[in-house]
């Protein structure tokens, strides 16, 4: 048996989340001591690729077959399947992004594997059981859930398992499979990427503004600040709803679930949808001029005060630490 | 056109999660149970697309009859009518199969469901679909158009997103941005109650995953607060003490 480990890149280049993704894999392998074999599919320089072994991969498979050149659901998985089964993969890891979600149930159902979406934690074997936690409940609780499979599928979360480097080569083989034409049916016509900007999912750091912040003029501020830490926007419901921003920067129970370092609030209440999504942030600071609101019941560190006097301050403070540092 | 939508009931978004049993059964005591929100995106889009009788919704959840006022609501805002099939949702391997044993004798264009519940959260559904009956996916749709026998679909990914043409029959996870929830109005919540529900009994299916026990999340120490005068010291502390700058 082994491992296999999907690495989905973007543009050609590895995320940090499918880094931790690797090291994930890796632990996992040796909790079996077994090998670990990354997969790429598409144009990944041998640099790129080489960097998979750092991270722990004992052997690197590529797919150049320039048919699948952009991510094609169907066969993608297709692939993943056939890597697995050509490695004797027993366990599957991929990232839970917004590709990983579209690949790990077919996979699943390819190897008769039970799957796990959205890991936070290694597994645990303990007489013959097999247990992996995961988020449920959009953020409000884990579930421990166990695979009764032979075959078993793992989507990780990122920014739930840390990146460690080990001194390792690695080879790099080319992979090739015979795809069939029913899997090629979507076509991609388009990628829109906003690519100046730090990516949602898998910032390490975010600042999100609320209905606090009055108006959609008012997000300069937030960018600002945004943009002297690195970080990643976001927003509460109602500031997408009301169209301020886009919708793929609300966070919290029905939008998306973020596990930064940091998570700073900033005129936001804490709804109990909205902390939902940033209650697994390691750190989260609260910017209110409200000392009741419940945000301040989840936040790490605070401040009580109006927003539009509080952060240009915050923003200086920043620079000046940055200058310093 | 004839379209699918899978709902799913899940506990209100307000709901304080606890669990009984050692940990090992959700508390669903006093809890309310809505539509899946993305759900509700979903069904709203599908009732658009069959506008002006160009079609019809069917919607299908795997549930026990404890669900019924869901599957009515659904049918209040609009979908045409309704299967149950009668069996608790052991995951998502147990409710894909079932559907899709029902979709193999009753084949539609379109199948919609959420990008995912918000109770398991898996964003399994669709895929497991889409796999059984071998015809393409997409997770996370947030947009979704069809023309003919095609559909575009924007589909979310980290910061952007794509532009795909698919050819149906297509399952598709609806997320924001593909429609707004539609609240029902009284005509609606009246003729809900005669349009058909029919329910269908379960097949047996080897299942893959058993959750064995619930965890919640570890209670957040106090807040320390600092002065608005000065977040020179919130910088302090977030890089000296909390070290995440
Ligand atoms: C089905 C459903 C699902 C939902 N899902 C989500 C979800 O996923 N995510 C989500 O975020 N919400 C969700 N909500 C909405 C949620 O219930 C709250 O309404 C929402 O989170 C509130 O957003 P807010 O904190 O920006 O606004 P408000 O609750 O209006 O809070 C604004 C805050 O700003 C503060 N403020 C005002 N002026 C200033 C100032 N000058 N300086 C500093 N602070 C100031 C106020 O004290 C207040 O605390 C959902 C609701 C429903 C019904
Ligand atoms: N019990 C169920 N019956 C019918 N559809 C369901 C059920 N559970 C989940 N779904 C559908 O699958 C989607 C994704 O669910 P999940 O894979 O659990 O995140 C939901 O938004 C629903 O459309």
């Amino acid at each position: 048996m082994s491992v296999l480990i999907y690495t989905e890149n973007a543009g050609g280049k590895f995320k940090k989340s499918i880094f931790e993704a690797v090291c994930y894999a890796r632990a996992v392998a040796d909790q079996s001591n077994t090998t670990l074999t990354a997969l790429s599919i598409g144009n990944v320089n041998t640099d790129e690729l080489s960097a998979l072994a750092k991270y722990g991969a004992d052997k690197i498979l590529t797919v150049t077959n320039s048919q699948l050149k952009n991510f094609i659901n169907q066969a993608y998985a297709s692939v993943i399947a056939e890597a697995a089964k050509k490695e004797g993969a027993a366990i599957v890891v991929l990232s839970n992004s917004f590709s990983g979600r579209g690949l790990a149930p077919r996979i699943s159902v390819k190897l008769d594997a039970g799957v796990v979406d959205g890991a936070v934690a290694l597994p645990e074997q303990n007489g013959g059981r097999f247990t992996v936690k995961k988020t449920a409940f959009s953020g409000k609780a884990f579930a421990i859930v166990e695979l009764t499979s032979a075959v078993k599928v793992i989507a990780l979360t990122p920014n739930s398992y840390k990146v460690v480097e080990v001194a390792k080569p690695a080879k790099i083989e080319e992979f090739s499979v015979d795809i069939k034409a029913s899997d090629l049916k979507t076509i991609l016509k388009e990628i829109v990427r906003s690519s100046d900007k730090v990516s949602l999912p898998d910032a390490d750091i975010v600042v999100s503004g609320g209905r606090g912040l009055k108006g959609p003029e008012n997000w300069e501020m937030i960018e600002e600040l945004a943009g002297v830490l690195g970080a990643a926007t976001a927003c509460s419901k109602p500031v997408s709803d009301a169209g301020w921003r886009p919708h793929s920067e609300h966070v919290g129970q029905t939008g998306i679930a973020i596990s930064p370092n940091l998570y700073i609030a900033i005129g936001i209440s804490g709804a109990i949808q909205h902390l939902a999504g940033i209650s697994s942030s390691k750190v989260i600071v609260a910017i209110n001029k409200d000392p009741e609101a419940p945000i301040f019941k989840v936040a790490d560190y605070g401040i009580v005060g109006d927003a539009f006097e509080v952060v240009p301050k915050l923003i200086a403070a920043i620079k000046e630490h940055k200058a310093l540092v | 056109m004839n379209i699918l939508v899978c709902i799913s009931n899940v506990p209100d978004t307000t709901t304080k999660i606890t669990f009984t049993d050692n940990n090992t059964q959700f508390n669903a005591n006093g809890v309310q149970f809505i539509l899946n929100p993305y759900d509700e995106i979903a069904l709203a889009r599908a009732i658009e697309l069959t506008e002006g009788g160009n079609g019809k919704v069917t919607v299908i959840n795997v549930g026990d009859a404890s669900t019924e006022p869901t599957i009515r609501k659904a049918l209040a805002i609009g979908a045409t009518d309704a299967v149950r099939i009668n069996a608790k949702p052991h995951d998502a391997w147990f409710v894909t199969y079932q559907i899709a044993q029902f979709v193999k004798s009753n084949p539609f264009d379109l199948i919609l469901t959420g990008r995912e519940s918000i109770d398991y959260n898996g964003s399994k559904v669709a895929g497991m679909l889409g796999e059984l009956l071998d015809i393409p996916s997409a997770s996370i749709v947030k947009k979704l158009d069809i023309e003919g026998n095609q559909a575009t679909v924007e589909r979310e990914i980290e910061g952007g997103k794509e532009v795909l043409t698919i050819p149906l029959p297509l399952v598709a996870g609806a997320a924001e941005g593909v429609s707004e929830p539609k609240i029902p109005n009284m005509r609606g919540i009246m003729s809900a109650r005669t349009k058909p529900l029919i329910v269908i009994e379960a097949v047996d299916v080897k299942t893959n995953s058993e959750i064995i026990s619930y965890e919640t999340p570890a209670p957040r120490g106090q807040v320390e607060l600092i002065g608005a005068d000065d977040p020179a010291k919130l910088v302090e502390l977030l890089h000296t003490k909390a070290r995440v700058i």
